[in-house]
């Protein structure tokens, strides 16, 4: 009993007023692609998903929207419970099957055409990937144009999956298909739909 | 009967509770006079579950139309859970029975809980099934063929 | 095209307040109860819990009071109350064979195991008024009768020993939900069914009578129809089994149909199913009959009738949707009208101007 009690406490306290506040602040971030937001981590999962990471879920999963685990968040099989036991969503066997993936790892995570990319008819049905990187700065600037995006916006983010810069090009030439990414730290959040462009800075 | 020395299967006991009239529950359990001290997990919440049939009756399921459900998670002191989940919207009902699901984790405390509350819940239960099925039985039809004249 | 006029505000806030006030009627009769509403209006409870398509007879009440009996007003307001609900997940596929049968009968069979159940039903009474309702009388409780149980066996089982009736197609995976993805014909039987059990009585009602009356020839028997009590179980993760949650009333129609064979089946009965909530004869009846109908592709019959085809039925059944699309013609359309108006007047002017050169023409050629 007391192993199912750690793995199913630190769910939102208050559930119908904690996501209503994080997703304002999801959709806040993802009309501003690039924007580094704070969040309140309103939930404590099981390790190795982050609080934060752990908060997006709780808000964005439902009954409705299988999600995925990297290995590196496999590996604790009490996550998988506790997500589905606070969002009614159920684990997807493979990427391409997921609503949601969680990434613990983004280093060493399957490339970006390998999660549903959705259709021409149906480009919503595509999964969201929520990435738990070390920082949303100090890492490699990267400058984005597009939709929400007043000229140019740069972030500099630590933690992507090598070879990011080309998976990302080839994300925006699937347009209207494609994947849209949650970037998590330990405080922050934010957010790059498929529209946003990677242009090439000056330097 | 051996309800007071055997407890009965879990999801027996949770599919009583899920059965009950709120407001019976809420007196029986205040003649146990327990006040554990214990904390949410989950809920209580109500929502919706989507109800499934089988087509013709045995084939493959579909989807038939949603419900109110209304469920809640507890945790005691000692750590263990309770879990409650019923049909309808009564939110105390399931609350309190996340707490007596995790009491009767406790196989002395599961005995005495089902005698003094899951046992009369049950009768109860029962025996308005069973006037529903006497009311019913009483109309039935009873086919009897009459004797025609011209056989004579 | 849609003009945003502003001005409306007080009128529609006076009109909201006279329709709580028609709605509430003479202040010296008593309000209604929602007890009373679900108590002794019960079919009619039954009717809007099944095409609102939410098992809750007190807010089907509520919601029957609030739209003054206007059924697919009340019917509007459940599906509407459904959206600000999470789902909590799905149930276990319901058994109906395990029902605690309130009424069983069946046009086949006259001994058939379980008997012939009448429960309470409408159908040997001699429709007269009984004005000993206007007021209350004393109404005395049900008789009972203490008979040894027997399982009330259904039809199919009974028919299917011989082999002469279709057997249900079992299949794994899940069932596809009209109200979580976008329609696309052809629909699935699971789909259709779910659009049909929420769909329109009065619409399934003449279809199916279409199809009696040799639109889509299909000779139904009435198989069976039970109403009863099921338990429903759902499933918890974190238990690792199913859980019963409570029960629900269903009414579930097993329609059979005589069927001469086609090149994809041979000669036996085949079976039209209907499912729904509450206590629901005629709808059920009704739904049974379009099932059987919309099965005409899968059974290699032509579909000929209106009955038989997917898209108008199913596109068709569900009275929320039929009710917004023809009721959104109150809204404002002064701006497409105002131009129809000057198209109408272009039209009419040079049809006049056409009629006039000719008779120009005709006077000419006569003198």
């Amino acid at each position: 009993m007391m192993d199912q009690a750690v793995t199913l406490d630190g769910g939102f306290a208050d559930p119908v007023f904690n996501a209503q506040s994080a997703f304002r602040i999801i959709m806040d971030a993802m009309a501003r692609p690039g924007h580094v937001l704070a969040i309140p981590a309103y939930a404590t999962p099981p390790v190795p998903l982050s609080a934060i990471a752990g908060t997006v879920a709780c808000t964005l999963l439902d009954v409705d929207t299988p999600f995925w685990l990297d290995q590196a968040l496999a590996a604790n099989p009490a996550l998988q419970a506790w997500l589905t036991f606070h969002t009614g969503a159920r684990a997807a066997a493979t990427p391409v099957e997921a609503h949601f993936a969680l990434v613990g790892d983004p280093t060493s995570m399957p490339s970006l055409e390998r999660f549903a990319l959705g259709s021409h008819n149906y480009p919503d049905q595509s999964t969201t990937l929520i990435l738990q990187v070390g920082s949303l700065d100090g890492g490699v600037p990267l400058t984005f144009a597009g939709p929400g995006i007043k000229g140019r916006k740069t972030i500099a983010p630590q933690g992507l999956p090598a070879g990011f810069t080309a998976q990302w090009h080839d994300n925006g030439k699937r347009f209207p298909c494609g994947v849209d990414l949650i970037l998590t730290s330990a405080d922050a959040i934010a957010c790059l739909p498929r529209t946003a462009r990677l242009v090439e800075t000056e330097s | 009967m051996s309800l007071d020395i055997i407890p009965l299967p879990r999801r027996d006991r949770m599919a009583i509770l899920a059965r009950s009239n709120g407001g019976r529950l809420r007196d029986l359990w205040s003649t146990l006079g327990l006040d554990p001290a214990y904390k949410s997990v989950r809920g209580p919440e109500s929502g919706l579950v989507m109800l499934r049939g089988r087509v013709g009756g045995t084939g493959e399921a579909f989807n038939v139309g949603e419900a109110t459900i209304t469920r809640a998670s507890i945790k005691l002191e000692d750590g263990s859970i309770g879990h409650a989940m019923a049909l309808g919207r009564d939110v105390e009902k399931a609350r309190l029975s996340a707490v007596i699901d995790a009491l009767c984790q406790d196989t002395a405390m599961a005995a005495r809980i089902d005698a003094a509350l899951i046992a009369p819940i049950k009768s109860e239960l029962d025996a308005a099934d069973e006037e529903r099925r006497q009311e019913t039985a009483a109309t039935r039809v009873d086919f009897f063929t009459m004797v025609r004249g011209e056989d004579q | 095209m849609y003009v945003a006029v502003k001005g409306g505000e007080a009128a529609i806030d006076n009109a909201h307040r006279l329709l709580a006030d028609r709605r509430r009627g003479d202040r010296s009769v008593p309000a209604l109860t929602l007890e009373q509403i679900a108590g002794q209006l019960a079919l009619g409870v039954d009717r809007v819990m099944s095409e609102g398509s939410l098992y809750d007879r007190r807010l089907a009440a509520l919601a029957i009071k609030q739209a003054r009996g206007d059924m697919i007003e009340a019917i509007f307001l459940l599906r509407a109350y459904r959206t600000t609900l999470p789902r909590f997940g799905h149930s276990e596929p319901i058994d109906t064979g395990a029902m605690l049968v309130e009424r069983r009968i069946s046009a086949c069979y006259k001994d058939l195991p379980g008997g012939q159940l009448l429960g309470p039903t409408f159908d040997y009474t001699h429709r007269l008024l009984d004005e000993e309702l206007d007021g209350d009388p004393t109404i005395e409780a049900g008789d009972k009768r203490t008979d040894p149980q027997e399982p009330v066996t259904r039809i199919a089982d009974i028919l299917g020993a011989e082999g002469l009736i279709e057997e249900d197609e079992t299949a794994f995976g899940e069932p596809g939900d009209i109200t979580q993805t976008p329609v696309e014909f052809p629909l699935s039987r699971a789909m259709r069914l779910q659009s049909l059990s929420r769909g329109d009585e009065g619409f399934l009602l003449a279809l199916g009578y279409s199809t009696q009356r040799g639109y889509a020839r299909s000779h139904p028997f009435a198989g069976e129809i039970r109403i009863g009590e099921v338990e429903v179980e759902i499933f918890m993760p974190e238990l690792g089994f199913a859980v019963p949650v409570g029960r629900v009333q269903l009414t579930e129609c097993q329609m059979v149909n005589q069927f001469k064979g086609s090149a994809k089946a041979p000669p036996q009965f085949t079976r039209g199913y209907g499912l729904v909530f509450g206590q629901s004869e005629r709808k059920v009846m009704a739904m049974a009959l379009c099932d059987r109908a919309l099965r005409a592709e899968e059974l290699g019959e032509d579909i000929v009738a209106p009955a038989q085809d997917q898209e108008f039925v199913l596109s068709h059944c569900d009275n929320v949707q039929a009710t917004g699309f023809v009721e959104h013609l109150k809204l404002p359309h002064y701006v497409d009208f105002q131009s129809e108006l000057g198209l109408v007047r272009t039209m009419r002017a040079e049809h006049d101007q056409v009629a006039n050169d000719v008779a120009f023409e005709a006077k000419e050629a006569a003198e």
